[in-house]
């Protein structure tokens, strides 16, 4: 049997332009090759070379490429200026959440399970819980995951996009379970996570059916070009927007989908929720943006008022459920909630502005917010991370150093003027502004009133109280630590101080190609 | 014509760095700590030279442009641009800002280089040196930006370093109160410089010095709004150049140390007022109610300060009211508007010559009496500090103004300009200004006299004073020799800054009311000053009580600073406090009440809502799926009905 040649034409690959994602993947099977041949003691090193090398070869190879504006792979992934944008800052990201990782001088291993698979609370956990080495898994499932992420913000069809969010779906459901200490929790929220997940992405994957019923195509373009001179009716459009667009503001963790988020962020090994919280919004958004700006440009006045609504939703759940939380971790999650309303309000303002706004805001808060989740690893006692708040009663006595870097970094989560989150929200309100959607600007700015009561309480508690019997202390961070610490307060700081060349790049970034 | 500032190029195209050096050397002081400890002086000196020899580059390739094109704008970066807002962060070096450049750093280097002695031996004179230098930087900075903003931050950053040298040595409780009291009386004149900067945005549309002057040029404003521009500006010019009603400050400001008093509180900073009204000079000349308005300013002020120094014994404090009552003269001068903005600026010019090297004396004479201030308890000095005696007299020669000293050059045409003063306001001014010439005369000799000469009256531990080091005596002997000839060089040699600023006051000829001749008004001025120095050697040559004596009530007051701080007390600082606990009241009651109630209305919601977050996959994917029904719902709703 004979297939005739040009009835099978092999796509046109642009392998210089792919090179992050190829990068990351192949790097990613070396690691698990390394997890297989390797001998347990010097896996580590080797992983975690391996690890910064590749994100940083990605990076590199996307900073050379970032002139290039071409679809490519037969049309299923676009790499245009939002793309390249979104990769460089997922690898950007991805690297400094590596070194909050790989941090292993805090607590002998390091804050990941030797062995996942032994079930909690037997005899053979303790022992294995007192065992000096890790499993090292986490580092080829980071390089998936992260080179899914890549996938996902520049797939051009609806396909390749569900194959993407699976891919960087499931090795960070993995990721959650791997805690060292309180396995249970965390194996809870890695369960919770995978079901709700996989109930977002059945969601995703009707959606996908509906608009393939509509339009007869996959690919953005076409259902673009489908919505503009299509005569059937629109209802299989618009359940089909709905369903997409819920499989997407489940990972970027809008209400009323963001159930998962406080449960998940809490168990999951914090480096790990350093990770999601940064790079998964990443992801999300430039996913979001993309099918919302390319795919369904010109049904603006149909969707607007809906996504609108779940923003405001968005925002004063978080912000309001903030107040109560007890829990740093808990906290955090909120606010990281009740950011994901404040980055739809840039999302909304469907304009240029509204796009670099929102790819701006994006690496501010993921720089931040690792930062913060980097503080709370060094805040322990004997028993690991010392989350609740009450704890932290007066640490800035204990440790001006940290409770300082904490209270700029949660004076930048409240928006004040000079850090990074005060530029992030002016550019996505004014864009907000800019379309017109004054209204979510005010819930914006009523719930940023809001959520600065909870910050603020954490910074007089660390300040203003008198340390306890039950303080614990602030352990010295290792070199890696000091790292990720660092780059994030200089991130937030000089973001917030000159954000001229970001903002630049970012309006220079800010044209999709369809 | 409308204004317009070249752009700069060739040699002026660099003028960025007079302010990047001594900033960045106040940066590596202040930054680098202790290990700049032994060499740091010498780079905060070695920074101002070189901004001193750029400085003076930049004079001789500004004289070689030609004279209407005598500016050059520079525009580094966009300092704030917001929506209609577009603040440049730009530079002019025009005459104006010229020689105020040469007056900062050259005054500016004495300075230093005279605190390099007199700060030897305290512990924080790295600390000092970084702050002066900061200090300079600022300054330059304030006289240098091309809108009223750059200009605004330069202003904040001379009263930051003021503010931190006043209280430079902290642990006294007085410097710490002086230093407090110069912060808030200038946040008052800077609250009417903001709001004018403000006001200029709404009206204007922009904040460039360019861009105001051709608006109001060309009757971009209404008379009303350049009168309140004009008295808001005032109100700033008045906060940093201890002007009434914002004098009491300055006095005060002497607790630091001598040189801060010397550069800041006397030669430049206080001067910064007179540049801001010298500068807004198209906008003072708009408005005739305005010139008035500061010509009264001036006037009073320095009859006020005259008087006050004829009562106070402390060396640094006769001296600081000199000062105010010195800069009434320049307000009196820029008030008058017309060719009097030169006559101002010689006499700002001088001024800081002779006053900084007369704060320098008295700071040599301290250093040699174990910091004692009282000058009851000086006398006959004059044989034991020779050169401080010497080049402390030219200064005070030249301030009461004897010819051929520079006060005589400088002075003289401002009380004459007063008598030409347009109807009879001009007898009342020139009258003022006359009269305080005489009162010059009388404290500053009672100060010089009671010092230097008459028997001594020293307290029981000094034993020998001694004249002060070379370092010290160098910047004297300079200052002297700049307070003789000051005066001529800068009235009749090719140097003269009336033709130097021509471009920058250009309506120099709007006289025609001659009262009084020029010769009338150089010797009536000479005669009353004669007089002012005659009473003060009859009353002071054999000395004076060490203790404070009974007096009538004009020195009473004076003593009391003219009543100046219990009208601050009554007026300010009592409906203050009683407004402030009114407010407090409101705010406990009314606002914290609507406060409070909000926040639990916040907190009850978030306890509520939390009871949804319970930890139940089954209930999560009860609440997405019905989350997924109304968005669907509410899509097709919006889409289709």
């Amino acid at each position: 049997m004979t297939i005739a040649q040009d009835a099978l034409q092999l796509p046109h690959l642009n392998y210089g332009a792919l090179a992050p994602m190829l990068i990351l993947f192949g790097a990613a099977a070396v690691g698990v090759l390394i997890e297989a041949f390797v001998p347990r003691r010097s896996r580590y090193a080797l992983q975690l070379v391996l690890g910064l090398g590749a994100l940083v070869a990605a990076l590199i190879v996307v900073i050379t490429e970032s002139g290039t504006r071409e679809l490519t792979a037969g049309a299923a992934i676009a790499l245009d200026g939002p793309a390249l944008f979104l990769q460089g800052s997922l690898a950007a990201l991805g690297i400094v959440a590596l070194l909050l990782i790989a941090e292993r001088t805090l607590e002998p291993g390091g804050p990941f399970v030797a062995a996942a698979a032994v079930t909690a609370g037997t005899e053979e956990d303790r022992t294995q819980a007192a065992r000096e080495d890790a499993g090292t898994e986490v580092y080829p499932l980071l390089l998936f995951a992260l080179g899914g992420m890549m996938l996902f913000v520049s797939a051009n069809d609806l396909l390749t996009m569900f194959v993407a969010l699976e891919v960087f779906s499931l090795p960070l459901y993995l990721m959650c379970g791997l805690a060292r200490r309180r396995r249970l929790l965390s194996q809870e929220s890695a369960m919770k996570y995978f079901l709700l997940g996989s109930f977002a992405s059945a969601f995703f994957l009707f959606g996908i059916a509906m608009l393939y019923g509509f339009s007869g195509q996959i690919s953005f373009a076409g259902i673009h070009s489908a919505i503009q001179t299509s005569t059937q009716s629109t209802t299989l459009l618009y359940i089909g927007l709905a369903l997409v667009a819920l499989g997407l503001l489940f990972k970027a963790a809008a209400a009323p989908f963001h159930v998962w988020i406080p449960d998940v962020y809490q168990g999951a090994p914090t480096p790990i929720t350093a990770f999601m919280s940064a790079c998964t919004k990443v992801a999300a958004f430039g996913a979001l943006i993309r099918v919302l700006y390319v795919a369904f440009q010109g049904t603006d006045w149909d969707f607007r008022p809906v996504i609108g609504a779940i923003a405001v939703l968005t925002m004063l759940v978080g912000s309001i459920l903030s107040v109560t939380q007890t829990d740093i971790k808990r906290l955090l999650a909120y606010s990281s909630i009740a950011n994901a309303g404040y980055i739809l309000v840039g999302v909304l303002g469907l304009s240029k502005d509204g796009l670099s706004s929102t790819l701006f805001y994006l690496v501010t808060y993921g720089f931040t917010v690792i930062a913060a989740f980097g503080v709370v690893t060094l805040v322990r006692d004997a028993d690991g991370e010392a989350t609740h708040l009450s704890r932290w009663a007066g640490l800035g006595r204990r440790s001006p150093l940290y409770a300082g870097l904490f209270t700029f970094l949660m004076l930048a989560f409240a928006g004040i003027p000079l850090t990074s989150g005060f530029t992030g929200k002016f550019a996505v309100f004014a864009a907000a502004i800019g379309g017109g959607q004054s209204w979510l600007v005010v819930f914006g700015v009523v719930s940023s009133m809001i959520l600065a009561f909870p910050y603020l309480r954490v910074v007089v508690m660390m300040w203003l109280s008198e340390p306890g019997e039950s303080t614990p202390t602030v352990s010295i961070p290792g070199a890696l630590t000091s790292a990720t610490l660092a780059i994030g307060g200089l991130a937030t700081l000089v973001l917030g101080v000159v954000p001229a060349p970001l903002l630049d790049l970012t309006n220079h970034a800010a044209q999709f190609i369809r | 014509m409308p204004v317009h500032f070249a752009a700069a190029h060739g040699t002026l195209s660099s003028i960025w760095l007079l302010v990047a050096i001594p900033l960045a050397s106040a940066a590596i002081l202040l930054l680098f700590g202790r290990f700049t400890e032994r060499w740091g002086h010498l780079l905060g000196v070695a920074s101002v030279l070189a901004s001193f020899i750029l400085g003076l580059i930049y004079f001789f390739s500004l004289r070689g442009l030609s004279s209407p094109y005598r500016a050059a704008s520079l525009n580094l970066f966009d300092f704030i641009p917001v929506g209609g807002l577009k603040v440049q962060f730009g530079l002019l070096y025009d005459p104006l800002s010229a020689i105020f450049v040469l007056l900062i750093t050259g005054v500016g280097f004495l300075i230093h280089l005279y605190a390099v002695g007199y700060m030897s031996h305290d512990e924080g004179r790295r600390r000092f040196f970084g702050y002066f230098n900061l200090f300079v930087a600022a300054m330059l900075l304030l006289v240098l930006g091309n809108n009223y903003v750059i200009t605004f931050v330069g202003w904040e950053g001379v009263g930051l370093a003021s503010y931190l040298l006043i209280s430079f040595w902290y642990d006294r409780p007085a410097a710490a109160t002086a230093g407090k009291k110069a912060f808030i009386m200038n946040r008052v004149g800077d609250a009417g410089f903001v709001t004018a900067i403000f006001l200029m945005f709404a009206t204007f549309g922009s904040v460039n010095f360019a861009d105001v002057f051709n608006g109001v040029a060309s009757h971009g404003a209404g008379q009303t709004t350049i009168l309140i521009l004009g008295l808001l500006l005032l109100l700033g010019a008045c906060g940093k150049s201890g002007q009434f009603p914002l004098q009491a400050w300055l006095p005060d400001a002497m607790e630091g140390p001598t040189p801060v008093s010397a550069l800041i509180h006397a030669a430049t900073m206080v001067t910064a007022g007179v540049y801001l009204i010298a500068r807004s000079n198209p906008l003072f000349t708009a408005n005739l109610t305005l010139q008035t308005v500061v010509v009264a300013v001036g006037a009073f002020t320095l009859l006020f300060g005259s008087i006050i120094g004829g009562a106070k014994d402390d060396i640094k404090r006769v001296l600081a009211w000199s000062t105010v009552s010195q800069i009434g003269y320049m307000f009196l001068g820029v008030g008058l508007g017309g060719a009097a903005y030169a006559l101002a600026l010689i006499h700002l010019l001088a001024h800081g010559f002779f006053k900084a090297g007369l704060f320098l004396g008295a700071g040599s004479v301290m250093h040699s009496m174990k910091d004692r201030t009282d000058i009851r308890r000086f006398g006959g000095l004059w044989r034991y500090m020779p050169i401080t005696w010497a080049t402390f007299g030219l200064g005070y020669l030249s301030i009461i103004g004897i010819p051929p000293l520079s006060g005589f050059f400088s002075k003289d045409p401002i009380i004459e300009s007063a008598f030409n003063r347009a109807g009879w306001t001009g007898w009342l001014f020139g009258s003022a200004a006359l009269l305080g010439a005489g009162l010059t005369a009388f404290y500053m000799t009672r100060l010089f006299v009671l010092t230097f000469h008459g028997p001594k009256r020293w307290t029981e531990d000094i034993e020998h004073p001694h004249e002060s080091p070379a370092v010290m005596t160098i910047p004297l002997v300079l200052l002297a020799v700049g307070s003789i000839a000051a005066g001529a060089l800068f009235v009749y040699s090719p140097f003269n800054v009336k033709d130097w600023l021509r471009p920058v006051f250009n309506n120099p000829a709007a006289e025609g009311h001659e009262h009084i001749g020029q010769w009338w008004a150089t010797g009536m001025t000479f005669v009353v000053v004669l007089i002012g120095l005659a009473i003060g050697l009859l009353l002071f040559r054999r000395g004076t009580a060490p203790q404070e004596q009974p007096a009538g009530p004009v020195v009473a007051a004076a003593r009391a600073n003219l009543f100046g701080d219990m009208f601050n007390e009554t007026v300010f600082e009592k409906p203050g406090l009683y407004l402030t606990r009114a407010l407090v009241y409101l705010d406990n009651r009314g606002i914290d009440g609507l406060v409070n109630g909000l926040a639990a209305l916040v907190g009850g919601s978030s306890g509520r809502l939390r009871r949804t977050q319970t930890g139940f996959v089954r209930s999560y994917a009860l609440s997405m799926l019905g989350g997924a029904l109304l968005i669907v719902a509410a899509m097709l709703a919006v889409a289709l009905g």
